[in-house]
């Protein structure tokens, strides 16, 4: 176990060490000058080489990125273009946004899928069945924005249940809060619902069809003991996986989701300050995505080592 | 996990959206939440160009000597009452007593010249240094009287220093007016969430009359669906600028809306490359012109709203030309003819470069439908505002659109550095007469020569004047109607109720 | 086991849970052939639309703007008097080129790349696979925000930044399913007849995984689809005058009230060629 852990670790780093040159070399190539685009068009020359040169832009290539990666070991993102704040401190506040938002996706999706996914397996070619099965085919299908504009079009507008979009903030109490992120979290949630439940049918019709649920079924015990006892927990296991690296998949998918919600969240963030070329909050936005994809699909890794001994042996 | 905490889960899932989506409570009527387009890159309005910094501050937080009111007049503000001189060239401000700044400290005439020599210093970073070029020297006289000496005699002053850039600011709070503005306003700026909203709060220590709103939200929605909805949801009490003209009419059916047309100093146009093949030889311009059909655009991007111009110039101003919107009429043979007079017969390819709002990006599709017929092959590029000002406003362009808010700016067509890079002697010789002419017939007959000049001279596609689509909460009274300059002056908003 | 998780973890399940001989099982399933046949009508469209569409899609006439559904626009027409169901033509046409050449980019390189991988094992093995989890730690759809708002947005940047996704899923399904195939007999008795890597991929491990990849390349082709509407609802796929799916989606959404035709069926064509 120690020296899978070691292997997959030393992996992780290599990763986001690779992620971080991919990351500065891609934004090197972005045209306009960053000082300039900092001050404004009404600057003189001689602030712009002034602001240039306390930038370190006049640095060698290298120079300035191990600048960069040492001031991320240190927790120093480097100052927003845009908004003259740290980027540390803007990714700090957003952060607050899209992962309650991320977190509440998972749950609502994990908490619509599982019970659907097992109830069509068990219910495995009736109608019911099939409903479900084409109701999801749906789900994957429809762009998660398309469901965000329906949402609100029906919640916000029609009903006035909740606002259309925007972020009142945490310190405006959480019910408020709560409340601005229900449907964005819907919209998200559901395509991600249907891809789980169609999983959790396939897992739990393998596992029944498998020898001990037969051995079970001889012993005596009723179908639905088998069903709930056995099968589930062991169904359960790629239900698990596929959470995690969704997860991940969330946490990206806000990009769009926040801008249909003006939700003041990183997805937001990082795009307005893409279109804004406001590099060091996209360098560090980014990265930290990157860091929390990979990180999950280390956790996913080790759950899944955990769950399945002969993975530790045969991973490479 | 077991059926039953399954179970339990569902049940408690079902519970909770059914809670979640019950009804919120009634908002309080002395606050309101104002939409607004952009969000401003910090809140000096003295330190940047951006219009998004004086829809939230200007009269709100920030006041200057004098102050313009919907209409476009020009009120007293910080300063009481003012004298000018026989020979135009002295202005003798006296100032108001017991005003006081957000931070405590008084505000007096050292104030008023600190601000004034501060915007026009060699290394100012005020976005309208040309408001202060007029200034020779500002003087402190006692603490409540300012004496400014001017240059030369100019018609405008008053009127500049009632702009958002001419505000008055302290020396001790000057240098964070960016992150926490400071001023003597009505409101105190309170919190800014960025990204999401910047609020305001009642100033009780005001000089004038206390406002009837304790408390007003800027939250920003950069998107026309997202206010639209927005506003349905009632979330957002007030658009002063709605950008989606096409929901107009179902908001003006609704009995919570009031929707207020309005008037604004934006002169839409097709910006052009003067100095750029082959938008320099003057009969290319022309067949632009003609091809160019205003309705349709108007009709088409902007849903009927707007008021065709044929020149730079707002049409609700006496000096408007309105017979120059005949100079080029509706014509493509005629234009088909120029283009290939010029060279063009089978016309030519260039591009389009396309800033966020509405008008421009849904403008241009219908511009570069326009001019296929004559064979001008158009390749939109939409970019966001920083790159419009790093490229087109810089002359790196060959087409743009976009509409140009500052009130009374035709003297930008004298500046051959501009970004039309349109370089006319006839024009410059205008509007330098017109800069020295204070008598306002004489003036008026200078402003039509050289709105005739260029609009003959085609320099840019003259498209419309930008209507101001205000839209509010039925009861919310007190906003503007007009907007001579870009401000949301909350000062005199309240609830009827 | 492992890289089947991956490849699963990009969006769908089917091929982790029924991998080899899905094919002939989908061609008896109701709802695979409801879906085939809509992805047929949709790509007659797009094909039909290269000799005729029912009115020019670059041309507007503003003064015949929202109008709605009748005989001479079967789907009325949009807020600048286009014709809705000629620009659902040729946008289904541009959605299906970017998706289509965003998968063939996977598979040409993804493909070689993985069969290499699989036949040389070591060094060459671990260099690819770390690359691919290099490329798969970076969310497709931030990557290409990134890629498309730094290029331009446009539609060939839109292939490009989609298709780069697709080369590791390829790369991945490919080295597994060879991997495995290497061990067999009938590879083993080609080794011994004296052939070589190469010869051996292309002969006998490439048409044994043909399947698998065409099954993952639908996959991948309608997740394509998707992004490309995602993109261009951001504003950073095909610009106009070309139409896509995902503009009009989004040009459509303040028209809800007025012209709800305009979004209704906008919505049905953006979901339809999934439903595969």
């Amino acid at each position: 176990m120690s020296y899978f852990l070691f292997r997959r670790l030393l992996s992780l780093l290599l990763t986001l060490l690779l992620a971080t040159a991919v990351i500065f070399a891609v934004l090197e190539i972005v045209p306009g000058d960053p000082a300039r685009l900092m001050l404004g068009i009404n600057a003189t020359e001689d602030a712009v080489a002034a602001l240039r040169e306390q930038m370190g832009l006049n640095q060698p290539l290298l120079t300035r990125y191990f600048a960069w990666v040492g001031g991320l070991l240190q927790g120093d993102l480097g100052r927003s273009f845009t908004y003259s704040s740290s980027v540390a401190e803007l990714i700090g506040e957003r952060i607050w946004v899209s992962l309650p938002l991320a977190l509440l996706a998972l749950a609502l999706s994990t908490v619509i899928a599982v019970p659907v996914g097992l109830y069509a397996a068990a219910r495995r070619g009736k109608a019911s069945d099939t409903a479900i099965m084409t109701a999801t085919q749906f789900g994957i299908a429809i762009p998660n924005f398309w469901f965000a504009l329906l949402l609100v079009y029906l919640f916000a507008v029609v009903l006035r249940w909740v606002p259309a979009g925007g972020f009142p903030g945490w310190q405006a109490g959480v019910w408020p809060a709560l409340k601005s992120l229900a449907l964005p979290a819907i919209a998200l949630a559901l395509p991600q619902a249907a891809i789980l439940s169609r999983i959790a049918r396939s897992a739990l019709i393998e596992v029944l069809g498998e020898d001990f649920i037969r051995t079970a079924r001889a012993k005596g015990l009723t179908r639905n003991q088998t069903l709930w006892h056995h099968a589930l927990r062991n169904a359960l296991i790629p239900v698990v996986t596929i959470m995690g690296l969704q997860f991940a998949f969330l946490l990206a998918g806000t990009i769009i989701i926040e801008n249909v919600f003006y939700l003041p969240g990183l997805g937001r963030l990082v795009f307005q300050a893409i279109t804004q070329h406001d590099l060091p909050v996209v360098q560090g936005t980014v990265l930290l995505l990157v860091a929390s994809v990979v990180l999950t699909n280390f956790l996913v890794d080790l759950v899944y080592a955990w769950i399945d001994p002969r993975l530790r042996k045969a991973a490479r | 996990m077991s059926y039953r905490r399954l179970q339990a889960g569902i049940a408690a899932t079902l519970f909770l959206s059914t809670a979640l989506l019950s009804t919120s409570a009634l908002a309080a009527k002395d606050t309101l939440v104002m939409g607004v387009a952009l969000e401003p890159p910090h809140l000096d309005p003295t330190a940047g160009a951006a219009a998004a910094i004086d829809e939230v501050v200007y009269a709100n937080v920030f006041e200057g000597l004098t102050r313009i009111n919907e209409n476009g007049e020009i009120l007293p503000a910080l300063a009481e009452s003012w004298e000018v001189s026989e020979d135009g060239k002295t202005y003798t401000f006296k100032l108001r007593s017991g005003v006081k700044f957000h931070d405590g400290t008084d505000f007096d005439a050292g104030d008023v010249k600190f601000s004034l020599d501060r915007a026009r210093a060699e290394d100012s970073t005020n976005a309208q240094k040309g408001l202060f070029s007029a200034i020779e020297s500002v003087e402190v006289s006692d603490p409540h009287t300012v004496v400014v000496n001017l240059s030369n005699p100019a018609g405008s002053f008053l009127f500049n220093m009632g702009w958002g850039d001419a505000v008055i600011v302290a020396p001790e709070s000057a240098d964070t007016n960016k992150e926490n503005p400071v001023g003597t306003g009505p409101f105190k700026f309170s919190s800014w969430a960025k990204g999401s909203a910047i609020e305001v709060v009642r100033n009780d220590a005001y000089w004038g009359s206390a406002v009837a709103l304790s408390k007003a939200t800027f939250r920003i929605i950069p998107d026309a669906a997202a206010a639209t909805n927005a506003l349905l949801a009632g979330d957002v009490d007030a658009f002063a600028n709605f950008p989606a003209p096409e929901a107009l009419p179902q908001l003006e059916a609704d009995p919570r809306f009031a929707v207020v047309q309005g008037s604004t100093e934006g002169e839409t146009i097709l910006s052009t490359n003067n100095s750029k093949a082959p938008f320099s030889d003057i009969r290319v311009r022309q067949a632009i012109a003609h091809t160019l059909d205003r309705q349709a655009i108007i009709d088409g991007a902007m849903f009927g709203q707007g008021t065709p111009i044929g020149t730079h110039f707002a049409p609700h101003h006496p000096a408007y030309k309105a017979e120059l919107i005949d100079t080029y009429p509706h014509d493509i043979e005629k234009a088909k003819a120029l283009l290939a007079e010029a060279g063009f017969p089978e016309g030519f390819k260039a591009t389009l470069q396309l800033p966020p709002p509405t008008y421009a990006r849904r403008g241009g599709e219908i511009i570069a439908s326009q001019l296929r017929e004559i064979g001008i092959d158009l390749e939109i590029i939409p970019v966001e505002w920083k790159q419009w000002l790093e490229g087109p406003f810089k002359g790196d362009y060959d087409l743009t659109i976009v509409s140009h808010t500052e009130p009374m700016d035709i003297g930008i067509y004298a500046n051959p550095d501009y970004y039309f890079k349109y370089d006319s002697k006839e024009l410059q010789d205008v509007i330098a007469k017109l800069n020295v002419t204070a008598d306002t017939e004489e003036r008026y007959k200078l402003m039509g020569e050289a709105q005739t000049i260029i609009s003959k001279d085609a320099v840019n596609g003259y498209l419309f004047q930008l209507a101001k689509s205000g839209v509010w909460n039925a009861k919310v009274e007190g906003l503007w109607k007009n907007s001579p300059v870009q401000a949301n002056d909350l000062t005199g908003v309240h609830w009827t109720d | 086991m492992k890289n089947q998780r991956s490849d699963t973890g990009e969006r769908l399940p089917q091929a982790a849970s029924e991998p080899v001989g899905l094919l002939p099982r989908l061609l008896t399933s109701r709802s695979f052939l409801i879906g085939a046949a809509i992805t047929l009508v949709i790509l007659a469209m797009a094909l039909i639309s290269f000799l005729w569409t029912p009115y020019d899609v670059t041309k507007l006439v503003v003064a015949n703007r929202l109008k709605p559904p009748s005989p001479q626009h079967l789907f009325g027409t949009d807020h600048f008097g286009r014709d809705i169901f000629s620009m659902i033509m040729v946008g289904a046409r541009n959605s299906i080129a970017v998706a289509l050449v965003a998968v063939g980019i996977g598979m040409a390189i993804g493909v070689p790349l993985g069969a290499w991988a699989a036949a040389k094992r070591g060094i060459a093995d671990d260099i690819l696979m770390r690359s691919n989890d290099l490329i798969f730690a970076f969310p497709s759809i931030l990557s290409a925000v990134m890629i498309t708002a730094i290029f331009g947005p446009g539609a060939v940047n839109a292939i490009i930044a989609i298709g780069i996704f697709n080369i590791p899923v390829f790369a991945r399904l490919t080295r597994g399913a060879a991997l495995s195939l290497w061990t067999r007999e009938f590879v083993l008795a080609a080794r011994v007849s004296g052939k070589g890597a190469a010869r051996i991929s292309l002969e006998h491990i490439l048409p044994n995984i043909a399947n698998l990849l065409i099954v993952q390349g639908t996959i991948q082709f309608s997740l394509g689809i998707l992004a490309e509407a995602g993109l261009s609802y951001v504003g950073l796929g095909a610009q106009p005058p070309m139409p896509s799916w995902g503009r009009m989606l989004f040009e459509a959404q303040t028209m809800m009230a007025i012209a709800p035709h305009m979004a209704i069926f906008r919505a049905w064509q953006s979901s339809s060629p999934y439903w595969a």
